[in-house]
């Protein structure tokens, strides 16, 4: 391999429901929103209309900064798109999320700090995935 | 209210076949069920229980119970993955137990070699946000396999033990699709597929599958063959919980204390194990969970040839397992429960055979164990 892996993959757009509209259409504006629960105040990702912890319905979107942690990677290093970073980035509001590592690849390691960046789909919304922060 | 004793595995039996152009997959569900009919010596027309899971074709149990012939007052056809067939003997038996069937079949079979699967999660709630990551089996596994070894300190080395003693079992196994045994440094020279995992961590790819039948203690004496009771039985799902995340621990940390509790044994207590291997962490993480060693040491436990019979301490998949012999349909729980049954019978190959095999478990991982998975425990005893 030549130069450092990178993931160049062309995305299949999201699956949009009523449910998430809004979580898609504010990762159109480059902005990264959690459900918040207001009965037993916890923050869940991915996001639902009832609270997974508490089955509240008084769940509303907070706008998170968009920073965390890697707390697993793996390259995926054969097969269809590779190569492609698929990680659980730990937010600082506390959700682990399911993502994309971009950049450098063979350079992100448990615990680095990355932060939020919005990747273009085929037609659809961005989603967020996770480039080294700093 | 419990199933121990109240059900026992009559027949079993695994297809021979690993690659099946030739042959439909109902067609491969119907011979995997003749054969454990078999093998039981029943018939058809005493099956009144129908278990099956999501490889099942068409209409799941509505489809095959036609095409099959079978006329059942009971089905179930729950699904979680792979680790649906173990499950479904506890099911089973809690059917027997509570006179809803007396013979029931369990089928699996699938061609994911002759024809190309076409699963899509559609509508699942967790779609919009795992389609565009590329999440696979493999790359979910390898970041159960990173953290493990951020955490624990786990190495390829130690994962690649689980790889040598299964292709030690295969070479014995006529039937397995990877017969020949392999060294640690095959397993870590072999192509890096996901980090940390290189193919040889990885399971086959096969066509085939298998059967078994559970029948009411009644129904099994008469039978004449050695009777294998089941003792205790435990499920659990496990997934994202919403954002807390912890890929420490599988499933198998909850259905296995309740399937020994059930049964009244402890992990120590057997004398053989088939453990689900989708991949080499899997196992890893299920010994830990089930309580054969404590959490973080199963890189120690599993070195050495701690799981080769005849050998070490716990042996395991004494097939070859789902890493060297066969993983139909990608789901690899009803073979866990074919190599347990031949253990506890005394019929595994004479060269893998563990003496006096009277207590042992079967366990399944379903689904993908770094993103959302379903756990399955049994626990058998011969009589
Ligand atoms: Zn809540």
């Amino acid at each position: 391999m030549t130069g450092p892996a990178n993931d160049t993959r062309t995305l299949a757009p999201p699956a949009v429901n009523p449910e998430t509209q809004a979580f898609w259409d504010a990762a159109a504006e480059g902005r990264l929103l959690l459900k918040h629960c207001l009965a037993c105040g916890e923050t869940h990702y991915y996001p639902r209309s009832l609270c997974p912890f508490c089955f509240s319905d008084r769940t509303e979107w907070r706008e998170a900064a968009g920073t965390g942690e890697i707390y697993t990677v793996s390259v995926m290093r054969r097969g269809a798109g590779a190569p492609y970073a698929v990680a659980y980035v730990t937010l600082d509001e506390g959700p682990r999320m399911l993502t994309n590592l971009r950049g450098d690849l063979d350079a992100f390691r448990i615990g680095d700090r990355v932060r939020v960046s919005f990747e273009a789909t085929d037609g659809g919304p961005t989603v967020p995935m996770f480039r080294a922060a700093g | 209210m419990t199933i121990k004793r109240k059900a026992a595995i009559a027949g079993v039996f695994e297809h021979p076949t690993r690659l099946a152009p030739d042959k439909s997959t109902p067609q491969l569900h119907a011979e995997c069920a003749a054969g454990a009919l078999a093998d039981a010596g029943l018939s058809k027309d005493d099956v009144d229980g129908y278990f099956c899971a999501g490889d099942a074709p068409g209409f799941g149990p509505l489809s095959m119970v036609d095409y099959m012939g079978l006329r059942p007052r009971h089905v179930d056809s729950t699904e979680t993955g792979g680790s649906s067939y173990i499950l479904h003997v506890a099911h089973a038996a809690e059917a027997i137990a509570l006179g809803k069937c007396r013979v029931a079949l369990i089928t699996l079979a699938g061609r994911p070699r002759s024809e190309a699967m076409n699963r899509s999660l559609g509508h699942a709630p967790e779609a919009g946000f795992d389609g565009w990551v590329g999440v696979t089996n493999h790359n979910s596994y390898g970041m159960v396999a990173a953290r493990h070894m951020h955490e624990f300190g786990t190495t390829s080395e130690q994962l690649a033990w689980i790889k040598v003693a299964a292709s030690t079992h295969a070479q014995h196994n006529e039937h397995a699709m990877l017969r020949d045994v392999v060294s640690m440094e095959d397993v870590l020279s072999s192509p890096m597929i996901s980090d940390p995992l290189h193919r040889l961590d990885c399971c086959v790819v096969s066509d085939g599958g298998g059967a078994i039948i559970v029948a009411a203690p009644e129904v099994a004496r008469e039978l004449g063959r050695p009777i294998v009771n089941v003792l205790g039985a435990g499920e659990a799902p496990k997934g994202q919980a919403g954002g807390k995340v912890d890929l420490t621990y599988s499933g198998a940390a909850w259905s296995g204390p309740a399937a020994f509790a059930e049964a009244g044994v402890t992990p120590q207590d057997m004398k053989y194990a088939s453990i689900y291997d989708s991949f080499t962490i899997t196992v890893l993480m299920q010994l830990e969970d089930l309580g054969f060693c404590r959490k973080g040491e199963g890189g120690r436990f599993v070195a050495d040839g701690n799981l080769i019979s005849g050998v070490g301490k716990l042996p395991f998949n004494t097939d070859g397992g789902g890493l060297c012999n066969n993983h139909p349909m990608h789901r690899g729980g009803i073979t866990k429960v074919i190599e347990a049954v031949r253990q506890l019978r005394g019929e595994a190959h004479p060269k893998v055979q563990v003496p006096n095999c009277d207590l042992a478990v079967a366990t399944g991982i379903g689904g993908s164990l770094g993103v959302r998975h379903g756990a399955a425990t049994l626990v058998m005893e011969r009589v």
